[in-house]
């Protein structure tokens, strides 16, 4: 009696956590990719079998595939974003004046809502908005529609995930830089290093770990961009990303099994990135178990 | 100048263009706040000053007619009950996961990392079907279903802090004669404080800003969440940036509220949230 009501101890602790895990993430899986080779709406009943249908359809019609190109805009802000990141956590690592003003701000933005944010950059980019009349202020008078033409529009928008995002990078870069220990800078100036030599062989080896972390989830973060675009455009003008197009396919037209295959497409696409990342750094701490 | 100056001189160059670029859009947006109608439609220019910069006319009209007090409701139930939700669930799991040997534990752990690897922005499609098949959609149980569901990251911090308490305490009150509940109960969670704070900080802001969950599970007007209603408000007062600008001003100021009060916790929890 004692011995089995000891067995079972530990499954009434992950009773609840088990049953939401399989409900709300495996079980969408299964169903997922099941529905990925039928037609179906979402709503009748009837499911028809497809076989890879759907998927032909991704990859070979042109309007599916395109926003695949939107992804490119995200993806090379991450590296603006990245590099700028590793700038300032390198500088604020260092003895600076208003040291904790500048992380403050720099980070603040990575806590604000999405919307709020969105409506904050929508009255940036409008026409005689801020970016307009600072511009202005600098004698260029320009009246461009920022969010007119696809290029344009989407250049600000991946600014603008650039301006969310930057702090969250920094803040886990100037975490790592921290713990890196202070020794090492004291004997590298006494051999006479100087910042740079110092960031390229004692900071960047030691940050590996969380900079390629970054790397990452900035690559699924670019594919997987919907608020800052849905919110500000909608995904009109040439903006649709990846999980806009998937959602308006889903909840819009109703195209639930097409819409399923394309979510297919975009894990399998992460779930790749990620395990390229582990091959590559295998000493991340992955000490779950 | 030497060429030390001259770097220095840089830096400080460089960190107080980035501020003013963080600063200068969400200060135009409280400067558009405190402006009337009048004073947005004769195009004034972003960057002056309102004529009475003790004018909240707008801040009246956005927290009435966007439903503010609603959405700030629904949004502290839900925040409450999924952060609390989250708390034990993950505390729990941790618990079971660090001071059990029993069968199919690496089975049950590789469930809860293999779950971390997928984004849910990816299986929202299916999710949906499921929601909507347990009767929750369009009610405020869907996203606290969901955020109470897939949070891994909780479950790690967790997992780091119960393995530095020594388990000679449990030996301790298991010898005095406490069942595990009673260990669970009375000595690690409690001990679990610091790990629970930064559970509850990082899940509380992402609570707080989410957008997609609410967007997608719950239609109503009546259950907005303040991201839902921000988003809606949008519509009926399109050029009226003042009335806008107030209303996404009334939902930052919270945020910027915690942030200078948490600072350091808050820092803290991110990085520990986030490299895990």
């Amino acid at each position: 009696m004692a011995r089995t009501s000891r067995r079972l101890t530990p499954w009434l602790f992950l009773l609840a956590p088990l049953t939401l895990l399989i409900t709300f993430t495996y079980a969408p899986i299964a169903n997922m990719v099941a529905y990925s080779f039928t037609d179906w709406d979402g709503v009748s009943p009837e499911l028809r079998y497809t076989g890879a249908e759907n998927y032909r359809e991704i990859f070979t019609r042109e309007d599916l595939f395109q926003v695949f190109w939107v992804s490119g805009y995200y993806l090379a802000a991450s590296v603006v974003q990245i590099v700028v990141a590793l700038y300032f956590a390198t500088i604020l690592s260092f003895d600076v004046r208003f040291r904790n003003f500048f992380k403050g701000v720099l980070f603040f933005p990575s806590l604000v809502n999405g919307v709020a944010i969105g409506f904050v950059f929508l009255y940036f980019f409008q026409d005689g908005g801020t970016l307009d009349t600072v511009l202005g202020l600098f004698g260029r008078h320009t009246d461009h529609a920022w969010l007119g033409t696809p290029v344009s529009a989407n250049v600000s928008l991946a600014g603008v995930s650039v301006w969310r995002y930057l702090g969250m990078n920094f803040v886990l870069f100037l975490g790592a830089i921290q713990s890196i220990p202070g020794e090492l800078y004291e004997a590298a100036e006494l051999d006479g290093a100087g910042r740079w030599h110092q960031f390229r062989h004692i900071i960047l080896p030691g940050i590996r770990p969380v900079l390629t972390l970054t790397v990452v989830l900035s690559v699924s973060g670019s594919l997987s961009a919907f608020e800052i675009p849905y919110i500000m455009t909608g995904g009109a003008t040439g903006t649709e990303t990846f999980v806009i197009q998937t959602v308006k396919l889903a909840f819009q037209f109703n195209k639930t099994g097409l819409a399923s295959a394309a979510a297919v497409v975009l894990l399998l696409i992460i779930l790749l990135v990620t395990w390229v990342q582990r091959r590559l750094v295998p000493d991340d701490r992955v000490d779950l178990v | 100048m030497t060429r030390r100056a001259v770097a220095r001189a840089l830096v400080y160059l460089s960190l107080t263009g980035a501020a003013l670029v963080v600063l200068l859009p969400l200060g135009v947006v409280f400067l558009t706040s405190l402006k009337t109608e009048n004073e947005t439609a004769s195009g004034s220019g972003a960057l002056t000053p309102p004529d009475d910069p003790l004018n909240f006319h707008n801040y009246v009209t956005a927290f009435r007619d966007g439903g503010m007090l609603t959405a700030f409701g629904n949004t502290a139930f839900i925040l409450v009950v999924s952060v609390g939700g989250t708390v034990l669930i993950g505390s729990m799991t941790a618990y079971a996961i660090d001071r059990f040997t029993f069968r199919f534990r690496k089975a049950v752990i590789a469930l809860f990392l293999v779950a971390a690897l997928v984004p849910g922005v990816t299986t929202q499609v299916a999710t949906f079907q499921i929601v909507h098949s347990l009767g929750m959609f369009d009610t405020r149980w869907a996203p606290i279903a969901l955020y109470m569901g897939t949070d891994i990251v909780s479950i790690y911090i967790f997992l780091q802090f119960v393995r530095s308490i020594p388990v000679s305490l449990d030996e301790a009150a298991r010898l005095d004669g406490a069942n595990a509940f009673t260990i669970y109960r009375k000595i690690i969670f409690p001990l679990l404080r610091p790990a629970i704070a930064t559970v509850v900080i990082v899940k509380g802001i992402a609570v707080y800003n989410d957008f997609y969950i609410p967007f997608l599970y719950m239609p109503s007007q009546d259950l907005g969440v303040i991201s839902t209603s921000l988003f809606r408000f949008k519509g009926p007062y399109a050029a009226h940036w003042e009335t806008i600008s107030a209303g996404a001003v009334l939902v930052i100021l919270p945020t910027l509220i915690v942030f200078l009060a948490l600072q350091r916790y808050i820092y803290n929890g991110f990085t520990s949230g986030a490299t895990r």
